[in-house]
């Protein structure tokens, strides 16, 4: 008996050192996926396996600077990542992205041209859009009373009711915005004065969140918070009271895209993915689910959109004109934001 | 004296009242009929049905299952031996060993974690494989193995020396010494140890964090990413279930425990019974 | 002339022989964990020392510790809420241990066992509950909301100051107080634990002899029973005081995520919004000296017995 132990005890071991070694094994086809958090309709990902036979294994993450840690420390092997605009093109800077090669994504001439080829990635080599949408304040007018603009993250009046973006891009984003600067700057003197701000601002947040915003003002634990305008869709189903305003001061406008690390290992399988997430009716559906917009035009016409969700998904022109997109910043002003951000926190 | 016994009592009582008051709202949430936290609002079993259905919760569950097997069961197997093996060491060596063994015992778990992140990075890089189960099997058996020489090391202590003497005059090979004289003895420190890494192991989530990668995660990182947005309570009934099997398996365990005791002193009174007839 | 006799110094030396290559042979038992400890323990360890003193690009420097009072709120914070919650668990722990000590070893055990079920619930759901419970909106204030507790409060607080601003909840959550109750209550049992198993082990008689020599319970207590549970009052400080200021979830959950500890900082410079593996293993060299510091500092109280292991 105790032999048998053991001899178990044993085999067990060899077993373990050998699966520990040749753990990646097996022939089965697969995709490996990072995308943000509930940034996806689930049943898209079984509907993909079923269709192509391809496994998903698929991985979120918080923030594009998460992702970004995450993938320059290595060791991990995703071969589709999700990053936003200003990610991508740093991204491309830095050689960490594979040219796609779009005669396996037929799909992607169904997105708007208005969408290709943007600054981020110029010749459109590396990436293909995901959703895009806005940043705006979501908030609770019972309680803030009427919002329209960026200020009200800063107003006294709303302390211990406020939420802030947990990422350096965005709170400083907000910042800049409120103090009518460009999202972009690299400007010291600048930069300095939106540090400031959010330094000022901290002692009146209830926190610096990400998702966990959806919680906290779905039950009504926050009043306000700036956070991405499909969000808001999804937390209205579970808090009808919120209202969503885009800021007169202007706001972020922002591209969400797909693209392929060069180090991934399932290359084609990640370009069956990029082009199956492209098609119109997946496309339409996952818009649907997560509230984001769709950069696929026909998507648009498959949605029942009642006149919000219009009005939150396809801002008008005028609005748009208001907007600015992130660009990649220079490294010295990349390290000013780490810096900061460090140092905001603690 | 006896005052002193009555607030002893009560102190206990409370401060269990302090650890089971979270994993009470725990279970309670687990049957809402609602997504809420923190408002009731009826009672329902679909959290449970629902669980069975959610893949990434089960592969994830399955993942810590395997993880904390394998790892405890190498840790109690590689660990036995190395405290043997100290065991026999002069003091000079066996300090500083135990020393080093401690280490991850004592250091946080962010450090263990980051420090084994970045050797599991870099020889990653070097030769040519990705953080995985593999890592993860690795973090958890180093983390693991420390326990289990705790645990048997003050059985070894307690070893009558001459013992392992007398059995290899009555013939043993001195693998059988070990195997039929010393592993029996020291038998209950084993299966603490196993306990103990087993528990450490499912519990873990640092060091897991920093050293599964991106192929696999264990039950402690699937409900991190959830805690960026809400818990499921899913993750509720299934902590429940988990909690429900530890229980049982206590309570089986402490009454057989309970009933061997007495038979043990039946046994005993009877044979000091027989004694006094027979003298 | 006996047999026996002549092959007396025989036997003895064959003893010798014997026990000589059985030491050695049980030594090698060591060997393999010795070279794990080497890949594994000791030379992650002097990874994170090479990326502590260099920079991508650079080579050596010191820049990442020069830069480093930046964060002294941070480590200031986290020694201070560490400190809290083990001075908090040791006024709990202690008392609790030597209550449970004095009861039945039947119900010894079941305590014990008591003690470490919760850990089977994972620690972060554990946590989350609290969040639940201590919320503005939460479980607690709406019981206190339920039971009137506000009404009663705002109707003192009106007739102590006309400027009184109602209130309709307490601020639990999203404070220091509830990241230090986060602590106490994942790291209490740490506490009991070894505590608990050095009470158990002092005999009776030193007690009984005590008491017969005259001492009153509380010299007891502060003469015998104290200082021989020393060890695993520290063993206890270290398994409480360790995790509580390198932890990274519970003041995220329980803190709002402003007010940064240790190991959000170290988790923010790996897999966090802002990468720099090297500054965050500078700051795991620094938390790893101050805990280094700290008990050997408390390990001389402790004169050199061997640190009590938990059960």
């Amino acid at each position: 008996m105790k032999k048998a132990v053991s001899l178990v005890m044993c085999a067990v071991f060899i077993v373990c050192v050998f699966a520990g070694c040749g753990g990646s094994g097996g022939e089965k086809q697969v995709v490996n996926v990072y995308n943000w958090g509930e940034y996806i309709d689930p049943v898209l990902l079984d509907e993909f396996e079923a269709e192509t036979g391809i496994k998903v294994n698929y991985k979120t993450y918080e923030s594009n600077e998460q992702m970004y840690s995450v993938l320059r420390q290595g060791g991990v092997n995703y071969d589709v990542v999700i990053p936003s605009d200003y990610m991508v093109s740093r991204l491309i800077d830095e050689d960490m992205l594979a040219e796609l090669n779009f005669d396996n994504i037929p799909n992607y001439a169904l997105v708007d041209d208005s969408l290709k080829n943007m600054t981020y990635d110029p010749e459109n080599k590396y990436s293909v859009p995901y959703m895009w949408g806005t940043v705006g304040i979501i908030y609770d007018p019972g309680v803030v009373g009427e919002v329209t603009g960026w200020g009200a993250l800063f107003d006294e009046a709303n302390a211990g009711q406020i939420l802030m973006f947990d990422n350096s891009r965005d709170a400083m984003g907000i910042a800049l915005k409120y103090l009518g600067y460009s999202l972009n700057t690299t400007d010291e003197a600048e930069l300095a004065a939106a540090f400031d701000l959010l330094k000022k601002q901290k002692p009146i947040l209830q926190g610096y969140v990400m998702d966990q915003i959806f919680d906290k003002l779905e039950s009504g634990e926050a009043a306000i918070g700036p956070y991405y305008a499909g969000d808001y869709l999804t937390m209205l189903e579970n808090n009808p009271n919120l209202k969503f305003c885009i800021p007169e001061e202007g706001t972020n406008v922002f591209v969400d895209a797909m693209c392929i690390l060069k180090s991934a290992e399932n290359k084609e399988n990640a370009e069956a993915f990029i082009n199956f997430m492209t098609g119109a009716q997946v496309s339409a559906t996952n818009s649907d689910f997560i509230g984001y917009t769709s950069p696929v035009g026909d998507a648009k016409a498959l949605l029942e959109l009642d006149e919000t969700a219009e009005a939150v998904r396809y801002p008008s022109d005028e609005v748009l004109a208001h907007c600015e997109a992130f660009t990649n910043l220079p490294q010295e002003t990349l390290d000013f934001y780490d810096s900061m951000w460090v140092q905001l926190k603690s | 004296m006896k005052k002193n016994k009555c607030s002893g009592k009560l102190l206990m009582l409370l401060t269990f009242v302090f650890l089971y008051l979270p994993i009470a709202v725990l279970i309670v949430f687990s049957f809402n009929d609602s997504k809420s936290r923190t408002v009731w609002s009826g009672f329902t079993l679909n959290w449970y049905k629902e669980l069975f259905s959610d893949r990434m919760i089960i592969q994830s569950l399955e993942i810590t299952l395997l993880v904390s097997v394998l790892a405890s069961l190498i840790a109690v197997v590689v660990g036995t031996f190395a405290a043997i093996g100290f065991f026999n060491m002069k003091k000079k060596w066996r300090s500083p060993l135990l020393t080093i063994n401690n280490i991850p015992a004592v250091n946080a778990d962010i450090i263990t974690g980051v420090s084994l992140s970045l050797l599991f990075v870099s020889a990653g890089a070097v030769m040519g494989f990705d953080l995985g189960f593999g890592t993860l099997l690795i973090a958890h058996i180093s983390f693991n193995i420390p326990y289990v020489i705790l645990s048997v090391m003050p059985k070894l202590y307690q070893l009558d020396p001459n013992l392992s003497e007398a059995a290899q005059d009555l013939g043993c090979t001195w693998f059988q010494t070990i195997y039929k004289v010393i592993l029996p003895e020291i038998m209950p420190g084993i299966v603490n140890g196993l306990l103990i890494a087993f528990t450490m192991s499912v519990d873990d989530f640092v060091i897991s964090y920093f050293t599964a990668g991106s192929s696999v995660q264990t039950l402690s990182m699937a409900i991190y990413a959830m805690t960026r947005r809400r818990i499921s309570p899913k993750i509720n009934a299934i902590s429940t279930l988990l909690f429900a099997v530890v229980l049982v398996l206590l309570i089986v365990v402490n009454v057989r425990q309970a009933q061997q005791s007495k038979a043990e002193e039946k046994k005993q009174k009877a044979l000091r019974g027989q004694r006094a007839v027979s003298i | 002339m006996s047999k026996a006799k002549l092959h007396a110094p025989l036997i003895k030396l064959r003893q010798r022989f014997r026990s000589f290559l059985d030491r050695n042979r049980k030594k090698a038992f060591a060997y393999p964990y010795i070279i794990w400890m080497a890949l594994f323990v000791i030379i992650p360890i002097l990874l994170v020392m090479v990326y502590a003193f260099t920079k991508a690009g650079i080579g050596f420097t010191l820049e990442n510790f020069s830069g480093i009072n930046v964060y002294a709120p941070v480590f200031g914070r986290s020694l201070w809420l560490a400190f809290l919650a083990t001075i908090i668990c040791l006024l709990i722990g202690y008392p609790t241990a030597l209550a449970i000590s004095r009861t039945s070893a039947r119900t010894q055990r079941i305590v014990l066992m008591m003690l470490m079920l919760p850990m089977w619930i994972n620690f972060l759901l554990r946590t989350y509950a609290w969040m639940s419970l201590l919320e503005n909106t939460g479980l607690i204030n709406r019981f206190f909301g339920a039971i009137g507790v506000f009404e009663l409060v705002n109707s003192i607080g009106e007739s102590l100051s006309a400027s009184w601003t109602p209130i309709d909840h307490f601020q639990m959550i999203n404070t220091g107080g509830a990241v230090v109750l986060g602590m106490v209550y994942n790291y209490l049992p740490f506490m009991i634990l070894p505590i608990h198993s050095v009470i158990i082990k002092i005999d009776p008689f030193v007690i009984e002899a005590a008491q017969d020599l005259g001492a009153s319970g509380k010299t007891v207590f502060r003469k015998v029973i104290f200082p021989l549970s020393l060890s695993g009052v520290i063993s206890g400080v270290t398994m409480v005081f360790v995790p509580s200021v390198s932890t990274f979830v519970i003041s995220k959950l329980l803190g709002g995520g402003t007010d940064m500890l240790l190991g959000d900082l170290i988790e923010m410079q790996f897999l966090g919004a802002a990468y720099n593996p090297h500054l965050g293993s500078a700051i795991s060299l620094i938390m790893m000296i101050i805990v280094v510091v700290c008990m050997s500092i408390m390990n001389k109280f402790g004169e050199g017995e061997e640190t009590a292991v938990v059960m």
